[in-house]
């Protein structure tokens, strides 16, 4: 079997039960595939272990059992190919914009001139829309603002893949839609791997190449993988015009307001771990 | 916060002082006044009011203040090893503090680091400081005296026993405290260990551990009076104690008021360190 560029194998991971209790299966048996160039969206409620598969793709979390492999390559630990956006744009607070910016571009190239790394820093820095605010300090900063320099780290070491978790989730809804747009055009650019975790709908149709729908947890599963045949390139301002559009939309919340919950206990017959079902709720309505 | 006037708290600090200066005058000019006069000879042997039977007068401000005036316009003379300038005295004091205070960081901090990081190493050192951290200083004295032989070096040794453990606990808390997402930022721009604890853990736990040190700087400058006091020789704590003997209470009174500058511009000095490694989260 050919294997997908991120391929996601069987994996298992369990949270020891405070006091006496029986250890807490989060998810059990996870597969999934990211192919190269590929946008992926994670979509599920709180507490299904959205954040610990990015970690343990990221390398920051291990899983209990089972494996990622990564072009070929075993995870095991983190690495500047898999660069993370965190939700709290955990930007160092005694470092300026810039200075954050700088400390990735060293960690990539700790044989660059003090030139040439500031040469890097404006050009990140002018990518994302920050001139002028390179020598503000995090506090200084708009949430958005902030989140703007967390992506402009990210992408300053270069790197193969793109993980974010819920980078968006803490702007207001005018500036989250700008930074998704930007997100957007960013990795069309550059090509990026990207695998983003969200609980916003209209978020995922916009960005995600596929979507992959998680049930409640503990012992979460991913119940059915929504394939967006939606066309590219989608604007905010445009995309909720497209043909099936809306199908899409529902069948994502039909999904988290009902069968999420549902579905826990009870996968259908068809259903398995290793091949899970893909729907393509657009393409039916469109033709 | 309301709208503080610096004007309006200086004038009402200044009428403080006023009338604080003014009721130690009228308390002490109105004290004093025994006419009757004993043998002069046996009187210039152990002062007037000695010999008088009366106690000697608590000087008034006019004359802890000419006193003042004398230690600060000469304040490094040296005729003898008994009459030392002030400046001098305050000098031998300040040397020992540095040194054990600078020795305690040299250790505190390092360790203070390593305990932060592994939970082993906090779990196995945690009982030792806690039975040492509140052993008072001073109580450390015969034993340095015992093996070190030197007076001068025992008092290094106290200020160094008493200024290691709010530096070592301050660090140990801090590096504990790193957030955890700053380390994983970190690990995920794959720094070494040594590049992690230069660049993202010291600055991030370096307001708390330069706390530890003005605290530990504080309590090294109230310990090292007593620790002269006791050992002797040189130093502000031997100046007073010296005074104390001398029955010289203007002299003592002076020595207490430099000692609250001197400690006060030591603790400035760390509050502007303090600022200067601050940071907004």
């Amino acid at each position: 079997m050919r294997r997908p560029f991120v391929s996601v194998e069987g994996i298992t991971r369990r949270f020891p039960g405070i006091a006496d209790a029986a250890p807490q299966t989060v998810f059990d048996d996870l597969w999934f595939g990211i192919e190269e160039g590929e946008f992926v969206c994670l979509i599920g409620h709180s507490g299904c272990g959205k954040t610990t598969i990015l970690n343990i793709l990221a390398g920051l979390d291990r899983a209990d059992g089972g494996a990622v492999v990564v072009a070929g390559r075993e995870v095991d630990g983190p690495s500047l190919d898999r660069a993370v956006i965190f939700q709290s744009h955990a930007l160092l607070p005694w470092l300026t914009a810039e200075g954050n910016i700088a400390f990735a571009v060293r960690s990539r190239y700790p044989h660059w001139s003090r030139a040439r790394v500031a040469e890097a820093c404006r050009h990140w820095i002018e990518l994302v829309g920050l001139t002028g605010a390179g020598h503000k300090r995090p506090a200084q900063l708009s949430g958005g603002m902030k989140q703007r320099v967390g992506i402009a780290r990210a992408l300053a070491v270069s790197p193969k893949i793109l993980l974010m978790d819920e980078p968006f989730s803490a702007l207001d809804a005018l500036t989250r839609g700008t930074l998704q747009e930007e997100v957007n055009r960013i990795v069309a650019e550059t090509k990026l791997t990207a695998f983003m975790i969200t609980h916003d709908v209209d978020e995922a149709i916009l960005l995600a190449d596929r979507i992959l729908l998680m049930t409640n947890g503990p012992e979460a599963k991913i119940a059915e993988v929504v394939v967006n045949t939606l066309p590219r390139p989608r604007t905010r301002h445009d995309v909720h015009h497209l043909p099936g559009y809306y199908e899409l939309r529902n069948h994502i919340i039909d999904f988290l307001v009902d069968r999420a919950r549902r579905l826990r206990g009870a996968m259908p017959p068809q259903w398995s771990a290793r091949a899970v079902p893909e729907v393509r709720p657009a393409a039916a309505a469109a033709t | 916060m309301r709208t503080t006037r610096p004007l309006a708290s200086f004038a009402l600090a200044a009428l403080l002082f006023a009338l604080f200066v003014g009721a130690w005058q009228l308390s002490s000019s109105s004290g004093t006044g025994s006419g009757e006069m004993a043998d002069p000879e046996y009187a210039a042997l152990v002062g007037a009011a000695a010999a008088t039977g009366g106690q000697t007068p608590f000087p008034s401000p006019i004359e802890v203040g000419a006193r003042i005036w004398a230690h600060i316009a000469d304040p490094f003379y040296v005729r003898g090893t008994n009459d030392q300038g002030i400046g001098v005295q305050l000098g031998y004091s300040l040397a020992r503090v540095l040194a054990g205070f600078s020795l305690a960081a040299l250790l505190a901090i390092p360790l203070g680091f390593l305990i932060g990081m592994s939970p082993l190493l906090y779990g196995a050192l945690n009982p030792f400081i806690q039975v040492l951290r509140p052993i008072s200083p001073l109580a450390w004295m015969p034993l340095a005296l015992y093996t070190i032989r030197d007076s001068s070096v025992s008092s290094i040794f106290v200020i160094f026993i008493c200024s290691v453990w709010p530096m070592l606990l301050n660090t140990a808390f801090g590096v504990a405290s790193v957030r955890r997402e700053w380390l994983n930022v970190a690990r995920t721009l794959e720094c070494g260990a040594l590049r992690t604890a230069l660049r993202v853990i010291l600055p991030a736990a370096a307001p708390t551990i330069v706390t530890g040190m003005r605290i530990s700087i504080g309590i090294a400058w109230l310990v090292i009076v007593a620790a002269e006091m006791l050992v002797g020789g040189t130093g502000i704590g031997y100046f007073v104690w010296n005074q104390w003997n001398n029955l010289s209470l203007s002299d003592i009174v002076t020595a207490i008021l430099l000692i609250g500058v001197i400690g006060m511009a030591l603790d400035q000095i760390l509050a502007v360190a303090t600022r200067a490694v601050a940071y907004q989260e």
